[in-house]
């Protein structure tokens, strides 16, 4: 009964949190996107205008909610709703830290453990494009269409150079439960020190997956107005920005997770478990996590967005040979160290 | 094949293929984003404005003033050159005759009973300054029109245009 309990507690932190990390990684975004350009960024709500993000809500709730005549009315309602929902269930296979013993309980600061939890995270992952899918067709609108037929194709040729970039993950972990990956990243047996090239696929599919710059085509404004969100006005667009933040959120946490350890750091196994052991392992897993937010906000300042045909170049004849050479490379690896 | 050749200065160009480094753009990348890294930390270009300004020029030329003399009387007479001198056409003036009782609020004779700068119109270009005889407009070099949202407020009358008395 406590079990459900905690389970209960844990599960509204962690999607407080993750709401809380994403409402300031907007903040983050506009504050670095003003420094990497030498300008100040927003610094007139509350002191270093740290309310800027709820200013920004408070805006969008009182904007005109417009929904087009022309559209297909409840699709277009649901695909911001279904965003966010996806966005937000990622989160739940992720260890955020060492286990808790207490009163003779041991608290597992992971909302579920599942033994198959990469696969669930690629499949709740790879529906999160339907948001974007839907809210898109349901426009009724060539741009919004376009973007939407831009985020699906994207976002299915990144994935698969990102599952077969973990296929070699798991051969060398050779379990599907990010709990004991992580837990078999003890000290520093980090896996980016032992699959640096994996990382690197990892990583750039990440960049892609989120629909972030350099690859933000699905709504590239350049071309497409505001891509598969051109309709949408008020809270609903809000979602689709705040789902975006809340994905670069998850997807940090997974890269910390799956190549950096996680909670681990280099003298965690001398610590005993206690409160003291779970608060630090929280503590470097969250560094991690800012660290590599702070990672994605500098790539999109820094790099232009790609071409249409770069990107399927980039994904098709690069990433996906690049992470078979990776597989081969790493069994050889095993079948020779055996 | 034949080779036309348009002009003499025709210069044949060739883009050297790519080296492996420079093909698989990593390094590239790298050092972009430790240019933008720099910046981080480099001083920032914003002046803020209501409370930093601008140093701003000595002969600055801002919102007019009309100036009294040092006897607190107008000085304008009415004479119209700052009118004549404006290339924007700017400046309405109507002259009206002193009577015997304001001699102590106008210096000559004649004063301008109105006398209106229209503010969207003007260029600040300072021609009515050097054509006034009477030294009485100049434009001031610490004061700019304030903005507005209607156009009525741009059409600057005596009231605010006229150097406020001194009290002595």
């Amino acid at each position: 009964m406590s079990d459900l309990i905690f389970k209960l507690i844990f599960i509204s932190v962690i999607f407080g949190l993750s709401l809380f990390i994403a409402m300031y990684s907007t903040y983050a975004e506009r504050k670095l996107a003003a420094f990497l350009q030498d300008r100040l960024g927003p610094n007139r709500a509350g002191p270093f205008g740290i309310l800027q993000p709820l200013a920004d809500g408070i805006k969008l709730f009182f904007k005109e909610e417009f929904i087009p005549k022309a559209s297909d009315r409840w699709l277009f309602i649901m695909g911001p709703g279904f965003f966010m929902i996806t966005a937000l269930m990622t989160s739940a296979v992720i260890p955020f830290a060492p286990d808790l013993p207490w009163n003779g309980q041991i608290f597992s600061m992971q909302a579920a453990d599942l033994n198959v939890g990469i696969l669930y995270l690629f499949g709740v992952v790879s529906l999160g494009v339907y948001g974007i899918l839907i809210g898109g067709w349901a426009s009724n609108n060539k741009f919004s269409l376009l973007g939407a037929i831009r985020a699906a194709s994207q976002n299915i040729s990144y994935e698969l150079a990102m599952g077969l970039s973990i296929v070699s993950l798991i051969m060398v972990s050779s379990s599907l439960s990010l709990r004991d990956i992580v837990e078999q990243q003890n000290g520093w047996h980090w896996n980016v020190l032992y699959q640096p090239l994996g990382f690197l696929i990892f990583i750039i599919c990440a960049f892609a997956e989120t629909n972030r710059a350099p690859f933000d085509l699905p709504e590239c404004e350049t071309e497409l107005v505001g891509g598969y969100h051109t309709e949408f006005s008020s809270m609903k667009l809000g979602f689709y920005l705040f789902a975006e933040y809340i994905n670069m959120f998850v997807s940090s946490a997974v890269l910390a997770t799956l190549y950096f350890g996680g909670y681990q750091f280099p003298f965690i196994s001398s610590m005993d478990p206690g409160l003291t052991k779970t608060l630090l392992g929280a503590a470097v897993m969250f560094g991690k996590i800012f660290f590599f937010i702070f990672l994605f906000i500098w790539i999109r300042w820094t790099l232009p967005r790609f071409r249409y045909d770069q990107l399927m170049n980039l994904g098709w004849k690069v990433l996906i040979p690049l992470a078979v050479l990776n597989i081969i490379l790493t069994g050889a690896f095993i079948l020779f160290k055996s | 094949m034949i080779e036309y050749k348009l002009t003499n200065k025709r210069k044949i160009m060739f883009r050297k293929p790519m080296t492996f480094m420079e093909r698989i753009y990593l390094p590239a990348v790298l050092k972009g984003m430790a240019i933008t890294l720099s910046h981080l930390f480099k001083k920032k270009a914003t002046i803020q404005y209501p409370e930093q300004k601008r140093p701003m020029s000595e002969v600055f030329r801002g919102l007019h003033i009309l100036k009294r003399d040092e006897q607190g009387a107008e000085r304008c007479t009415a004479c119209g050159l700052c009118a004549l001198a404006c290339p924007a056409e700017a400046i309405t003036m109507t002259a009206a005759e002193r009577k015997p009782e304001e001699k102590k609020l106008y210096r000559e004779e004649k004063y301008a009973s109105v006398y209106e700068i229209n503010m969207l119109r003007c260029i600040f270009c300072g021609l009515c300054e050097e054509a006034c005889p009477k030294a009485a407009i100049f434009l001031q070099n610490d004061v700019m029109a304030p903005a507005s949202f209607e156009r009525e407020d741009f059409i600057y009358g005596k009231d605010r245009l006229v150097e406020p008395l001194k009290l002595n």
